[in-house]
């Protein structure tokens, strides 16, 4: 059962192959059984996913079934879920019990989903190799002394290495796209305000954005179908129409123009990778699509860019944790300023201090103009880019990351080099693009991703482009060694 | 731009956060090489730009003034570490 799509269970559920029940008990076992290895799960969730599961088959049994009926989820955690602990992967959160759902997990409710429990994650979203969670890293499952990507490494890995069908993640500055890439799983980050942020642990608000992590292109697009939605709780969600996601995935690619940036191909670029994207590129050719070489002349800008607005907006909303309504307070506080600068001295991990001490310093009076509202300006510029490519060509292929998994240490002393992970996906959280990841092939042993850019809710035109490439290649039903 | 040891003590003075003695140094370089990273930005020619605060240019939508959520104190300090009478107890700040 652990090797089917969620496509597949779906079938499997509705024609009474197997029972949602014998569904969840069987990844619940894979994963107690399995996860001491990957750490991919902070929280498993037996006993609400085997209610959840019964209720499911009842409503299996009586034909009222909805989307997503009785299919297992993990979920990120840093998606709040009422009476279930969320803790961002953070001492700062390890004790905290959230009163209410978000959005996303009342979505899933409604479509039937059981929910398996809650992924490792870096701490609040900060990181690029899972390093940073106070749970300890998640191991990559093609290679488990690599990295499996971040910041949603535990629930590209818990995919990857089948111990659940899919899970939600977030998407900051590739947060979706760098580890399903590494864990050679399928991630897609929809365009700002798709989905909704209510409940979903604010790091930066105006990047931030929550997506599936699948093993098909056709199951991102079942569960985006149940993801997005308006949400009037969510001030930055957008009042539009969810369409049926699944419903473009068979279009022919014949005369669709691709765009293939230079400035994705220089320095940095592991050779490997190159060629792998390079075939993936013959291959689209083959299906008829038509291959431009573009130019977004301000991509070497993107990361720095970003290293000064989600570090401002960080700080600015990490602001809440101060020891006094919630999550971690020191022992023995002197007064209250103590109690202030200890609890978030002890509670956060020191990539997260580093970003809120980088933020506060370029909001900090006299620098505001030289680096917060430059940085907007520049991201206005890296926008037009896009603007510019789209005019030309209906999609952006490139790669997602510059080299596959990297050993654990690798670049957790330089947070420069660390940053750089993620030069290919940053641009498209700042100017509030879809973005999604797929497998298409292997250098070293380890999966390389292939990175698919839309113009603003151009979804379902990605999930078609991915889903045909997937149709025609076998890299997204490869299996890491050892998973049985 | 590089800062020193007291820009680090005056930065986690604002930001409320401790830093250790034994890390500062460390902090105050990784900080100053993010610095330096970002400073790329000011070779950009930005003149007539307007700045990007949301990625669809999207404007703050408004709700009509009326009650929506009810009152679940009890439910919300469930979480907090110390309360009493409804209220968040902190240390002693008016002498």
């Amino acid at each position: 059962m652990h090797n089917k799509t969620i496509a597949e269970l779906i079938q499997g559920l509705q024609g009474k192959e197997f029972s949602s029940e014998e569904l969840t008990r069987h990844y619940l076992e894979r994963a107690k059984r399995l996860d001491s290895t990957y750490n991919s799960y902070i929280t498993l969730t037996e006993d609400q996913a085997l209610t959840q599961a019964r209720a499911a088959d009842s409503r299996l049994a009586s034909g009222d079934a909805p989307a997503l009926c009785g299919v297992p989820i993990a979920h990120k955690d840093i998606f709040c879920t009422e009476g279930v602990r969320t803790s961002c992967a953070s001492k700062m959160l390890d004790n905290f019990i959230p009163p209410y759902n978000a959005t996303v997990i009342e979505n899933f409710n409604t479509a039937g989903a059981v929910m398996l429990g809650k992924t490792n994650m870096d701490e609040f979203a900060m990181g690029s190799s899972n390093e940073t969670s106070y749970y300890g890293p998640v191991k990559n499952p093609w290679a488990t002394d690599c990295v499996p990507g971040g910041s949603s490494g535990g629930s590209a890995a818990c995919v990857a290495a089948h111990l659940a069908p899919a899970a939600t993640a977030t998407d900051t500055g590739g947060s979706i796209r760098q580890p399903a890439a590494l864990c050679g799983v399928t991630g897609l980050k929809p365009t700002y305000g798709r989905v909704s942020r209510w409940g979903m642990i604010a790091f930066a608000s105006s990047l931030d954005q929550g997506g599936p992590i699948t093993r098909t292109a056709e199951d991102a697009a079942i569960l985006m179908s149940v993801m997005a939605s308006f949400d009037p709780k969510d001030s930055t969600s957008i009042e539009r129409d969810v369409p049926d996601y699944t419903a473009d995935l068979n279009n022919s690619l014949a005369g669709l123009k691709i765009g293939v940036p230079k400035e994705y191909f220089g320095e940095g670029l592991e050779p490997a990778v190159g060629s792998a994207v390079e075939a993936a590129i013959d291959q689209y050719r083959q299906l008829g699509a038509e291959i431009k070489s573009i130019s977004l002349p301000h991509t070497g800008l993107a990361v720095p860019a970003y290293y000064v607005i989600a570090p401002a907006e960080c700080s600015a909303n990490l602001s809440r944790f101060d020891g006094v309504r919630y999550g971690y307070r020191c022992k023995d506080p002197k007064d209250l300023s103590d109690l202030y600068k200890r609890s978030r001295g002890e509670g956060f991990g020191e990539e997260v201090k580093r970003r809120i001490l980088v933020g506060t310093y370029a909001l900090s009076a006299g620098y505001y103009d030289a680096y917060y509202n430059k940085a907007q300006q520049v991201r206005r510029l890296i926008k037009r880019d896009f603007d510019e490519a789209f005019a030309e060509v209906d999609v952006v292929l490139g790669p997602t990351a510059p080299s596959p998994a990297f050993p654990f240490g690798a670049k957790s002393k330089d947070p420069v080099a660390m940053y750089l992970e993620d030069i290919y996906t940053i641009a498209t959280n700042l100017a509030g693009l879809p973005g999604l990841s797929i497998p298409c092939g292997m250098a070293d042993g380890k999966p390389v991703g292939l990175q698919l850019i839309g113009n603003a809710f151009e979804e379902a035109r990605l999930l078609n482009v991915a889903h045909q490439y997937q149709q025609h290649t076998d890299f997204h039903q490869q299996t890491a060694p050892g998973i049985e | 731009m590089a800062v020193d040891r007291s820009d680090i003590e005056k930065l986690a003075e604002l930001a409320r956060i401790e830093v250790s003695e034994a890390t500062i140094d460390e902090v105050a370089g990784n900080i100053s090489d993010i610095l330096a990273l970002v400073d790329q930005l000011q070779a950009v020619d930005t003149s007539g730009v307007t700045p990007m605060a949301h990625p669809l240019d999207a404007v703050q939508r408004l709700r009509a003034d009326t009650v929506t959520e009810h009152n679940q104190r009890e439910a919300l300090q469930a979480n907090a570490p110390a309360t009493e009478d409804g209220l968040f107890l902190v240390p002693k700040v008016i002498e």
